[in-house]
């Protein structure tokens, strides 16, 4: 855990807000109504997260987890992993912490690097959104493109942080 | 016209909501942590062996996450507050170079809403003149390298896992930017209609 770096974030946010408060007390005020109101939007979807979390790393051995997803799984964990990212569509702050705890528990990162690029940078659910904003030449091309890259960048930093 | 994002950032609250809400909307917006809540309860009832380690690992979970979005969430409201975006339409156009290429990652990353907020943005901004270079830098870096994601990333995959990432991740962004605009002047521009239509709120 790096509690330092989470430290460093707190001086630094904070102490942003501070010097913002010094210099104009109601844009400081809005900032920190802002704050209180994405902290409570993002909550219930969070909660429900560490929730389930819970109950993964409480229920499923490391054991099963190394078995199914760490590095003796070999390229199909991978590619099932990355497929999944690719189609499911969750909030990044949340995937973050569910990859986390599959890291910890044993799974390979490879597997656990797929599963966040492919979430992260390809986006399925909202393609059809995008296509009505920017037309289909250019949100098929940019997800086709970021398919291709996520998984590339998955295996450099499997290759990388092994 | 400027889109208020943090209003959409908070995950589908109507604008014009009134700050009290019934309970109604409570146990609806917590449903699944309701849901959760129960199976946890049923564990503890039913199978009190397992229950110990799924309580210890929920709560170790919701101890480093709390302690993280704190910051990022203060983090969101400075960033509504004090970057003027009407601006950033104007310095992403065909000539801006470099200096556009660092204002569309810098943009994209910056703590605003979900992706599906970014689309009308980017729609808005093509229609401003920006290029489909820089577009597509903003939306790649507004999906895949969003600042306060970064920081719960460094928190719980380590830093070295984020600037890895980070690291192969921006010039990818940059690299498919001029892929896409290559491909789309080489085939008549964009099939979108740039002249009317789209409206951003």
């Amino acid at each position: 855990m790096s509690s330092t770096l989470t430290w460093n974030t707190y001086v630094i946010v904070f102490g942003a807000l501070g010097i913002l408060a010094l210099r104009d007390r109601a844009k400081a005020k809005q900032a920190v109504k802002i704050a209180v109101k994405s902290f409570f939007g993002i909550l219930p979807i969070m909660l429900a997260f560490i929730g389930l979390i819970g109950l993964l790393l409480g229920l499923v051995s490391p054991e099963v987890i190394v078995r199914y997803l760490g590095q003796g799984a070999g390229w199909w964990a991978t590619l099932t992993a990355f497929v999944l990212g690719v189609v499911l569509y969750i909030a990044s702050l949340v995937s973050i912490p569910l990859a986390a705890s599959l890291l910890r528990a044993g799974a390979s990162m490879t597997t656990v690097a797929a599963f966040i690029t492919g979430l992260l940078m390809v986006n399925t659910l909202t393609l059809p959104l995008e296509i009505k904003h920017l037309g289909k030449k250019m949100a098929l091309s940019r997800n086709l493109l970021n398919l291709v890259f996520a998984f590339a960048i998955a295996i450099i930093i499997g290759m990388v942080l092994q | 016209m400027k889109p208020n994002l943090a209003q959409q950032t908070t995950g589908g609250t109507p604008q014009d909501e009134p700050v009290q809400k019934t309970l109604k909307q409570w146990l609806l917006e917590y449903r699944l942590v309701l849901i959760v809540a129960t199976v946890d309860l049923l564990i503890w009832i039913f199978a009190s062996a397992q229950a110990a380690p799924v309580i210890h690992n929920t709560w170790d979970y919701l101890i480093e996450m709390v302690v993280i979005l704190i910051p990022v969430a203060v983090l969101m409201g400075l960033f509504e507050v004090w970057v003027p975006k009407q601006l950033i339409g104007k310095y992403l156009g065909h000539e801006s170079g470099w200096k556009g290429i660092l204002l569309a990652l810098l943009f994209g990353a910056a703590p605003t809403g979900p992706l599906y907020v970014a689309f009308p943005i980017a729609a808005m901004l093509l229609k401003k003149g920006a290029s489909p270079l820089n577009v597509i830098i903003l939306l790649n870096a507004w999906a895949a390298i969003k600042i306060p994601q970064l920081l719960v990333e460094a928190n719980f995959l380590g830093p070295s896992f984020m600037l890895v990432r980070l690291a192969l991740t921006v010039p990818s962004a940059i690299l498919m930017g001029w892929l896409i605009q290559k491909g789309i002047e080489r085939t008549g521009g964009l099939d979108i209609d740039l002249v009317g239509s789209e409206n951003i709120s």
